[in-house]
């Protein structure tokens, strides 16, 4: 490189701009292919915009502090967003109303088959304690999640990684899965997404239905609740 | 001045004013509660959340500037995880040491968790699927 041209990627490098750039020209370079290419599954727009910026950071030698320092803004709208499940969540009232006993049975089924096959599968493959600490609480959102995989003993920033590639494998397999058993429920369809997989999987029932949507930010935020909930009666009879 | 209540405009600072303000009360809310309950897991957030709730059961339902803005944060959710997603390769390292186990329990599990949860729902629904949308 000349001179001039490093010098001023020196300076575009360290600029958050930069990156918050970047992450929407991936995002939107992410979602022209899945509509080029039919928008299959595999296609999804998470796993391609990341893995996109990732071969980006690696080529530039740029680490994960000075790409966040960019895309902070993107990820901060995150709290806003949750706060505007709510509208999706009224609008399908009737739905909620009529399903609650379905919701509550299915939510303790599906919290109970996360957590504990999870840890089964992987303690049968000879995972240590702490690795299995951080596999339980993987398909609750991150933030809660970390939170819980501490007090078990296991790594917060491992159970972070888990939680974000379970969001991304049931985004990509819930709606192949579920057109294959012929499914129409969009209600049960989103809130077993929302219960596998967190506000990964609601982002993508938002894509396939509005009822899906509202199912799985339910599905996300009572899971979390719950296993909150188990964890805590685990460590008091169990640890 | 009288043209503003002829059609009904899309306003969108006063939509984000409004989540906004609704994260905001949430996160006073468990932050006042964790000064009691300390270990209190409760995300800021979904208090906001629950308070957006009670104030749309209010006002009876959001207004066309909070239905355009909320359905256009809601449309493209993935967006605001890339950051998060990215963050993955920084426990590239850690991830690959179990690479194998942690990979299949991930997604034998997850596929466990979506025919579980979508089984026992359709088992306990009063059979009114909400097909098509």
């Amino acid at each position: 490189m000349n001179e001039p041209v490093s010098t001023l990627w020196v300076y575009l490098s360290a600029s958050p701009l930069t990156w918050l750039t970047v992450t929407l020209l991936a995002y939107g370079a992410a979602d022209r292919l899945a509509a080029r290419l039919g928008r299959p599954p595999v296609a999804n727009t998470v796993l391609v915009s990341a893995m996109l910026i990732m071969a980006l950071l690696l080529a530039t030698g740029t680490d994960y502090g000075t790409y966040f320092a960019g895309a902070q803004f993107v990820h901060f709208l995150l709290g806003p967003a949750t706060v505007a499940l709510a509208v999706p969540l009224w609008r399908n009232l009737a739905a909620v109303r009529r399903n609650l006993l379905a919701m509550a049975a299915a939510l303790v089924a599906g919290s109970l088959t996360a957590a504990i096959s999870a840890v089964a599968i992987a303690w049968a493959f000879g995972a240590p304690a702490d690795v299995l600490a951080s596999l339980a609480p993987k398909s609750v959102t991150a933030p809660i999640a970390m939170e819980l995989a501490k007090s078990l003993g296991g790594l917060p920033a491992l159970a972070a990684g888990l939680v974000i590639l379970t969001g991304i494998t049931g985004a990509i397999v819930v709606t192949p899965l579920m057109n294959l058993l012929g499914i129409r429920n969009y209600a049960a369809r989103g809130f077993a997404a929302g219960v596998a997989s967190h506000g990964i999987g609601t982002a993508r029932a938002f894509q396939v239905s509005d009822t899906a949507g509202a199912f799985a930010g339910i599905a996300m935020g009572l899971n979390g609740a719950l296993t909150s909930l188990l964890v805590l009666l685990w460590l008091v009879f169990a640890g | 001045m009288g043209k503003d209540q002829a059609t009904p405009t899309i306003n969108i600072p006063a939509a984000l004013t409004g989540l906004l303000a609704c994260q905001l009360a949430g996160e006073v809310v468990v932050g006042t509660l964790r000064l009691y309950f300390p270990g209190l897991g409760f995300p800021g957030p979904v208090a906001g959340m629950a308070l957006l709730f009670a104030w749309l059961a209010w006002r009876g339902g959001p207004g066309a500037s909070m239905d355009a803005t909320t359905d256009a944060i809601l449309r493209n959710l993935s967006l605001l995880f890339v950051p998060a997603a990215v963050g993955v390769m920084q426990y590239g390292d850690i991830l690959s040491r179990y690479g194998f186990p942690l990979l299949l329990a991930l997604v034998v599990s997850t596929l466990l968790t979506l025919l579980v949860t979508v089984g026992v729902f359709l088992l306990f629904s009063r059979g009114d699927g909400e097909s098509g949308s």
